[in-house]
């Protein structure tokens, strides 16, 4: 296990490396130069070269690029090149709200998703079951950003139970999570389903029905951990889809979080602050991605990933 | 020449050929499931919507009329009209051309170039194969939207820019199927064969692994479309891809969001009608990987 540990964290670098090699390239083949961006269309060229000196825009394009790397470790990515903060100060208090909005979302659509699941796979080929798969099928099909306007317009606007706007109060909170999580959850739901239904055939099932164990214990102590182990990888692969999915969430509900913050820089064109977000938000994921990786293979012990 | 005759006395096409007879068997198993059949049709039927739809329209897209603005759904306006007074209706016809075409063009060109890629990569093996997949690894590494979003930052807010953006971002997913299935097809026993007898790589490629991959891509793209058109959408929404007057439906959403108060009419159309196009997208995906599973059989 320990060496499985090792192994998949070894494999985490090259693909790290690769996400801040392609971050550090953003700035570098977008049109324009960095300090026409900074200091604008009319500025002369000692302003320019000054901000090139200072940005160390004049180093050889490797140098740039460690220094980019060992300063992203230290969580140092310069100043934003509009407000002229530190971006990491500017970051580091959104970065939480981002992971609360991802983290809830992705509770409730496991939650919604398992008893949504499981009862479709218990009542098979029934109304019941038709109903929730096709609530599942519109639940994926719906852009999370209308969803969202759509709730605002009746809980918010229309009946006035929850604010439209913000995030940190626990009413504020409600919406935001209902408009992200709803596709994971018909996700959840659909996996979990058919992952039920072919656990169900098969035979140590029958034997345990055989026996006369009741439907609900066959159900939930026999067949539903088994039945887990797919909907595991889901959840976590979810859990990215969500940070990155955040990013409309927060726009629709003025949420100040890291993906608003993506969106009105990229307008602004304030880059350090573009490239710290995305490099942020990719580097959870992937972390996110090894703790399923071992969670997988904790619960499936027979399973040897390569 | 010689080959050729030679291959076809060892293997008749017709009898053990692989993919012929899977190929036929998997278009009667398309043709028997109500999913594939009922997504298919409408995502035929939206085509045709597209396309010829704007020829009948009364109203054009751009016709402001400020004496009739945000108006709710009426008889002259089926849908309402919006803050200036443009009929929804007509807007949202227009844009299924945009949002259809968006969808498709994007996954089009990411599929293939990813799908070659995958080929290649599992075809070769060795090293080629492995650094092809940690850099695939790292465009997965963003999550969902955020890649497209990233590209779309580089290259700037355009409609053709989230297409490029979309292409990339759907390579390493296409790159992966294509991979599994040539994979498993480059093993097969024929395939020494076919390589013993002679055949070039080229050959092999075109002939023998790319029909294998077929089925698979089919499953691949039709999902690949359906995110597609909402990561367009919520694109032109966040103001990075379309833009206004542009009606595609995620800028139209973006457009109305400010007058959802006292109209919201305005924004709830246009959603509904991205639903309706992904729900027919993900309908016929669900089908076709019915048609594939051979346990579905039962």
């Amino acid at each position: 296990m320990i060496q499985f540990v090792i192994r998949r964290l070894l494999q985490l670098i090259p693909v790290l490396l690769g996400v801040s090699i392609l971050v550090f390239s953003m700035m570098h083949i977008t049109p324009g130069s960095p300090a026409v961006i900074i200091a604008g269309e009319g500025a002369n060229q000692e302003t320019l070269d000054n901000i090139n000196q200072r940005l160390g825009l004049n180093d050889p394009i490797h140098v740039q690029y460690f220094n980019f790397l060992f300063d992203a470790i230290r969580f140092d990515f310069g100043n934003s090149w509009r407000s002229g903060i530190p971006v990491s100060e500017e970051i580091a208090p959104r970065i939480w709200v981002t992971i609360e909005l991802a983290v809830y979302s992705t509770i409730l659509s496991i939650f919604m998703g398992l008893i949504a699941g499981i009862i479709s796979a218990v009542r098979k080929y029934t109304m019941t079951d038709v109903i929730i798969m096709i609530v599942a099928l519109f639940g994926l099909s719906m852009p999370n950003f209308w969803l969202g306007l759509m709730l605002i317009q009746w809980f918010s606007v229309g009946l006035g139970w929850f604010p439209a706007t913000g995030w940190g109060s626990a009413p504020q909170v409600v919406l935001p999570v209902i408009a992200l999580g709803t596709a994971g959850a018909a996700i959840i739901a659909r996996m979990t389903r058919s992952s039920m239904l072919e656990v169900l055939t098969q035979d140590y099932i029958r034997t345990a029905r055989a026996k006369g164990v009741k439907q609900r214990i066959v159900v939930y102590r026999h067949a539903l951990k088994n039945a887990l182990i797919p909907v595991i990888t889901v959840v976590g692969l979810q859990f990215g889809f969500l940070l990155g999915g955040a990013v409309l969430t927060e726009t629709v509900f003025a949420i100040n979080g890291l993906g608003r913050l993506v969106v009105d820089r990229i307008a602004a064109r304030d880059f350090p602050v573009v490239q710290a977000s995305v490099l942020i938000i990719a580097t959870l994921f992937v972390l996110v991605n090894f703790l399923v990786d071992i969670s997988y293979r904790m619960v499936n012990k027979r399973i040897d990933l390569d | 020449m010689q080959m050729k005759s030679a291959q076809q006395k060892v293997f008749p096409p017709t009898q053990t050929n692989p993919r012929l007879r899977s190929f036929k068997d998997f278009m009667k198993r398309l043709s028997k499931n109500k999913a594939a059949l009922i997504g298919g049709y409408l995502i035929l039927f939206l085509i045709i919507i597209a396309i010829i739809g704007p020829y009948f329209l009364s109203h054009g897209t751009n016709e402001i009329s400020y004496s009739s603005r945000s108006q709710s759904p009426s008889l002259e306006n089926w849908l309402g009209t919006d803050q200036h007074g443009r009929d929804i209706f007509s807007r949202i016809i227009y844009g299924a051309r945009i949002t259809l075409l968006v969808g498709l063009l994007s996954v089009f060109i990411g599929g293939t170039i990813g799908v070659f890629i995958g080929i290649f990569s599992g075809y070769y093996g060795g090293k080629i194969d492995t650094v092809i997949m940690r850099i695939m690894d790292v465009l997965l590494a963003f999550p969902g939207i955020l890649l497209a979003l990233a590209i779309v930052s580089i290259l700037g807010p355009s409609i053709l820019n989230v297409i490029y953006a979309i292409a990339i971002y759907s390579i390493p997913t296409f790159a992966r199927v294509a991979r599994g299935s040539t994979l498993a097809t480059k093993n097969l026993e024929y395939i020494d064969a076919i390589k013993a007898l002679g055949a070039t790589d080229t050959k092999i490629i075109f002939k023998h692994i790319l029909p294998n991959v077929t089925s698979p891509i089919i499953v691949q793209t039709s999902v690949s479309i359906a995110s597609a058109i909402l990561t367009a959408s919520g694109l032109s929404f966040l103001g990075l891809g379309a833009q206004p007057p542009s009606p595609e439906w995620g800028a139209m959403l973006n457009d109305g969001r400010g007058y959802m108060y006292d109209a919201p009419h305005i924004a709830l159309f246009p959603g509904l009608a991205i639903i309706i196009v992904v729900l027919a997208f993900n309908i016929f995906g669900d089908g076709v990987r019915d048609a594939l599973d051979p346990k579905s059989n039962r």
